[in-house]
C-alpha cells in the first residue's frame, strides 16, 4: 500500500472513515432521515486478533469447511462417494444416484437453504456472514497466515509502508505464496467433485488436464487468492447481494451484537486523578477502540447495527476481555436485541410470525425432499406419439397408433424393460424388442397399438403404456397416452 | 431543473434537479478510457484481418483480409470435422450395412435401430416427396404406415421395390375393354360392397357377374383379394389404392391405370409408377436397405 493511504488511515478520526472528515451536509440526507455510517474506506483493514469464546467458536464452525476438502477422497462402494459426473449426467452421493430427471429435488434444497439463511437470520443476525461463509472463513485463515508471516496488524502496517526492499519482498512473497497455494487447492478440491480426484492428481503430474479443468482451476484459484487475500472485507461492503439482503431481513427482535449505548456513554478515557481533582461522570467506555482494532470489515460497533457489519461477535470478545481488565461487568457489547434495550419482553422464537413462515416453508421443503428420495423410481418412461401420420387406417379395419417409447434406467443394475399397454378390451399391441439398457442410459422402442376402428367412440381414447423390468417386477412405470383415431361419423 | 446553482466551484453542468441531485462533468476512469481506445487500435487491425471493406477487388471479387477468412470456408472446415467423426465413429455399423443383407440387418437390433435412425433424412429427401414424412402418403400416392402392401411387404419386397421401381397396371374397362358402362358402374358397387364385407349380398349379383366377366378376378383374385403381391388391390380390405368415393372408383375402372395409346397416357387413366432408386440414391447399395428397413418399421412390415 502506497504511503498515501497509510496516512489517510491515520488521519480520519476514530473509525478511520473518510467520511470523518467530509463535509456530508449539502447532501440533505440527513433530513431525510438517512444516517451515515462509516465504512472503512482507508486502506486495507488490519484487525487484532483476540482469543475469547466467539473467537474459538469460528475457528469451530470454520473447522467444518474441512469437509469440503476431504470430500472428494471419501469412497463408498469402490467409487467416489460425492461425484457430480457431469459427463454421464449423475451425481453420485453416497448409495444415492441422482439422474437429470430428478434434478427438481435441487430446487428444494435451494429452496430449504434460503429459508434456514432467513430464519437464521431474523433471529440471530447475519449467522452465515459472520460465521459460516466461505469469503469469512477463507478471509479469516489468509489473514492468519498473514500474522503468521508478516506478525501483528501494526507490524504489517509498517511493513507496507517500508520501501522495497529484500527481505520485505521475501516477506511478502512467502504471504503470496502460501495464499495462491490455499487457493489453488481450493480451485482443485471444487473441480476433484467433479472428476476422479486421484485421477486428477495423477493427471496434474502427467500435465494431462483438459483446458476446461485447468481454466476452473486456475480461474477459481486467483478468484479465492484475489477475493480472500486482497478484497476481503470489501467483499461483504461492496459486492455481496446476500450481505444487503441479510440486512432487511433484520428487526427489532433480532439478536444481534449491539453496544448497550446507556451503560457505556458517555465514554471516556480511565484517568488518574489528580489530588482534588473530582471524578467525571462517565459510562463503562473506557474509548479504547478495541473493539474496532478487532473488527474483520473495520466498523465501529458503537454506531449501531450497521451494513459493515457481519455480526461475527469479534468485537464482544475484544470488549468483555477489557471489561474483566478493569473490573466491570462483562457484556457492554454483547448479543441483544433492540426491543430488550427498549425495555421489552421478546416472545419465544417459536412465536415470532416470522419464524413460524420460515420454518413452514422450510418443512415443507424438506418433507417434499424425502418424498422425492424415497419414491426415486428406478425408472423414466417417456412415450412419444408418432405425429407423421397421426393414425393409420389398416387392411383389417382396425386403426394402428405408433410410439416410440424411451426409457431411462435410473438405477444401479441393468434392467431388461418390457412394454405393454392397455385400453378398450379389444386393443392389440406389439413391441419391436424388448430393452435392455445398462444403468444410467436410454433405451427406445417402437410400440403400435391397433384398435378396431368400430371400437372408437373418439378421436382420442386413453390408454396406458406400462414399462416393467423383467429383471425386478417392483421396478415399472404407467405412462397415459391418447389413441388418436379418425373422426367418428 | 433549477435555475440558480449552490454549487457554482463543483465543476457541475448545472443541471440539477430535485434540490441537489445534479450533473457533475467528471472524465471517465482512466482503464476506461484505455479500453476505448484500445478498441479504435483493434477495429483497425480487425477491418485488415477481417473482410471488412464492402468493395471488390480486380478480378470482381469481395475484398477478402490478410486473413483470406470467410464464413463458408469456417463452416465448412466445421462440417469437415463433424463429418469425419461421424464418419470414424459408424464406419463399423456403414460396413455392415453394406455386407449384410437386408433380412439379417432386420434382425440386429443395433443395426436396426442405426438404420433407422440414419434413415429419416433420407426419407425426407427422397421419399417423402410423394409418401410424406413418415410414410402418411397423400392423395393418389401409397400410404407407408400402413399393412395394404401392392407389391409385397416383407423387408426383401420392399427393397425390391425401392431399387427397381414399380410400375401399376390396370387395363380399362375390364382385361377385354369391352365393359359397358352400365356393368362398369354394377362392378363399381360390387367392389365397394367387398370392401365394406356385403359382397355376397344378392343386390351385388350384376356387379359379381360383370366382375368375373371382365376378368377382374385374374389380378384381384376371386373374393377381391389378391392370390400373390403383383400390384393388384385388394379390394376386400378397407384401404384404397386411390381414393374410396364411387366416382373415383368408377373412372379407375373405366380409364385404368397407367393405360397408353401411342406411348401417351390416356385422358383420365391413374397414373402409378414409382420410380427406381438404383441411380437416383447416392451410395445406393447401402442407402437402399437403410431406407428398406426404415419403410418397413413405419407401420406395416411383414
Amino acid at each position: 500500500m502506497s504511503d498515501k493511504n497509510n496516512h489517510s488511515l491515520h488521519d480520519f478520526g476514530p473509525t478511520g472513515s473518510m467520511l470523518e472528515n467530509m463535509d456530508t451536509h449539502n447532501k440533505n440526507l440527513e433530513n431525510i432521515g438517512v444516517e451515515i455510517l462509516p465504512i472503512h474506506t482507508g486502506g486495507t483493514v488490519h484487525a487484532k486478533r483476540i482469543p475469547g469464546f466467539f473467537r474459538s467458536l469460528k475457528w469451530w464452525l470454520a473447522s467444518v469447511w474441512i469437509i469440503f476438502f476431504i470430500g472428494p477422497y471419501l469412497r463408498w462402494n469402490g467409487h467416489q462417494a460425492v461425484l457430480f459426473d457431469l459427463e454421464s449426467r449423475q451425481f453420485h452421493i453416497f448409495n444415492v444416484t441422482i439422474l437429470p430427471q430428478d434434478i427438481w429435488m435441487l430446487t428444494l434444497v435451494l429452496l430449504f437453504c434460503s429459508m434456514l439463511l432467513a430464519a437464521s437470520t431474523t433471529v440471530g443476525g447475519r449467522l452465515w456472514c459472520g460465521y459460516a461463509c466461505f469469503q469469512t472463513v477463507w478471509t479469516d485463515v489468509f489473514t492468519w497466515f498473514e500474522e503468521k508471516i508478516e506478525g501483528q496488524p501494526n507490524k504489517r502496517i509498517k511493513l507496507e509502508s517500508a520501501p522495497m526492499s529484500w527481505s520485505k519482498f521475501v516477506i511478502k512473497m512467502k504471504k503470496h505464496l502460501v495464499w495462491l497455494l490455499l487457493g489453488f487447492l481450493t480451485g482443485f478440491t471444487f473441480v476433484a467433485y467433479f472428476v476422479d480426484v486421484f485421477d486428477l492428481w495423477k493427471r496434474l503430474f502427467f500435465f494431462e488436464w483438459s483446458l476446461i479443468e485447468t481454466g476452473i482451476i486456475l480461474a477459481l484459484g486467483f478468484a479465492t487468492y484475489f477475493f480472500a487475500g486482497i478484497l476481503r472485507e470489501q467483499t461483504c461492503i461492496g459486492f455481496c447481494p446476500y450481505a444487503r439482503i441479510q440486512g432487511a431481513m433484520i428487526d427489532t427482535q433480532t439478536e444481534l451484537p449491539t453496544y448497550d449505548v446507556d451503560r457505556g456513554e458517555p465514554r471516556g478515557r480511565l484517568k488518574r486523578l489528580k489530588p482534588g481533582e473530582e471524578a467525571p461522570k462517565l459510562g463503562d467506555c473506557i474509548d479504547c477502540n478495541l473493539c474496532v482494532a478487532v473488527c474483520p470489515t473495520g466498523v465501529d460497533i458503537r454506531y449501531g447495527q450497521q451494513f459493515g457489519c457481519i455480526t461475527c461477535g469479534l468485537c464482544i470478545d475484544a470488549c468483555d476481555s477489557v471489561m474483566e481488565k478493569i473490573k466491570k461487568p462483562k457484556g457492554l457489547i454483547r448479543y441483544a436485541s433492540l426491543s430488550e434495550f427498549a425495555g421489552e419482553k421478546l416472545p419465544v422464537i417459536w412465536k415470532r410470525p416470522r419464524v413460524i413462515v420460515y420454518a413452514g416453508i422450510m418443512f415443507i421443503a424438506l418433507g417434499m425432499l424425502i418424498w422425492g428420495l424415497l419414491n426415486m423410481s428406478g425408472i423414466d418412461v417417456k412415450a412419444l406419439h408418432e405425429r407423421s401420420p397421426l393414425y393409420v387406417q389398416m387392411s383389417d379395419g382396425s386403426v394402428q397408433n405408433k410410439w416410440t417409447v424411451k426409457v431411462v434406467n435410473k438405477g444401479n443394475e441393468p434392467m431388461k424393460a418390457e412394454i405393454s399397454a392397455t385400453g378398450p378390451s379389444d386393443l392389440r399391441y406389439n413391441v419391436d424388442r424388448v430393452l435392455k439398457i445398462q444403468p444410467g442410459n436410454v433405451g427406445a422402442a417402437t410400440l403400435y397399438v391397433q384398435i378396431p376402428k368400430k371400437r372408437l367412440i373418439s378421436t382420442s381414447t386413453p390408454i396406458v403404456i406400462k414399462v416393467v423390468d423383467l429383471n425386478n417386477p417392483s421396478v415399472f412405470e404407467e405412462y397415459s397416452s391418447n389413441f388418436i383415431g379418425p373422426k367418428v361419423r | 431543473m433549477a435555475h440558480n446553482n449552490p454549487w457554482p466551484d463543483e465543476g457541475n453542468t448545472g443541471h440539477i434537479w430535485d434540490e441537489d441531485l445534479r450533473e457533475l462533468d467528471n472524465p471517465p476512469p482512466l482503464w476506461w478510457m484505455l479500453s476505448f481506445y484500445a478498441g479504435f487500435i483493434m477495429i483497425i487491425f480487425y477491418s485488415l484481418y477481417y473482410p471488412t471493406i464492402p468493395l471488390t477487388n480486380a478480378s470482381g471479387e469481395f475484398t477478402k483480409g490478410m486473413a483470406d477468412w470467410t464464413q463458408v470456408n469456417e463452416y465448412q472446415e466445421d462440417f469437415k470435422v463433424l463429418n469425419d467423426w461421424r464418419t470414424a465413429k459408424f464406419a463399423d455399423k456403414e460396413e455392415q450395412l453394406a455386407a449384410l443383407p437386408v433380412t439379417e440387418i432386420l434382425k440386429n437390433e443395433d443395426l436396426k435401430s442405426y438404420a433407422i435412425a440414419t434413415s429419416k433424412a433420407l426419407f425426407g429427401d427422397y421419399c417423402a416427396a410423394c409418401h410424406a414424412s413418415g410414410g402418411a402418403g397423400i392423395p393418389g400416392f401409397p400410404v407407408l404406415a400402413d399393412d395394404d402392401w401392392l407389391w409385397g411387404g416383407s423387408i426383401a419386397q420392399i427393397e425390391a421395390s425401392i431399387a427397381n421401381g414399380r410400375i401399376g397396371n390396370m387395363p380399362a374397362k375390364g382385361m377385354m375393354g369391352n365393359l359397358t358402362d352400365q356393368e362398369i358402374s354394377d362392378v363399381a358397387d360390387y367392389v365397394i360392397a367387398l370392401s365394406e364385407g356385403r359382397g355376397d349380398d344378392a343386390a351385388y349379383s350384376a356387379g359379381k357377374a360383370v366382375y368375373s366377366k371382365g376378368m377382374c378376378v385374374a389380378c384381384h383374385g376371386p373374393a377381391g383379394t389378391p392370390m400373390a403381391p403383383t400390384g393388384a388391390a385388394n379390394l376386400a380390405d378397407g384401404i384404397w389404392r386411390f381414393a374410396s368415393d364411387r366416382d373415383s372408383v368408377v373412372s379407375v375402372i373405366a380409364h385404368g391405370v397407367n393405360v397408353k395409346k401411342n406411348g401417351v397416357h390416356i385422358e383420365g387413366t391413374r397414373q402409378a409408377v414409382m420410380p427406381s432408386f438404383k441411380e437416383r440414391l447416392p451410395n445406393a447399395d447401402v442407402n437402399i436397405k437403410r431406407l428398406a428397413v426404415y419403410v418397413h418399421s413405419l407401420g406395416g412390415g411383414q
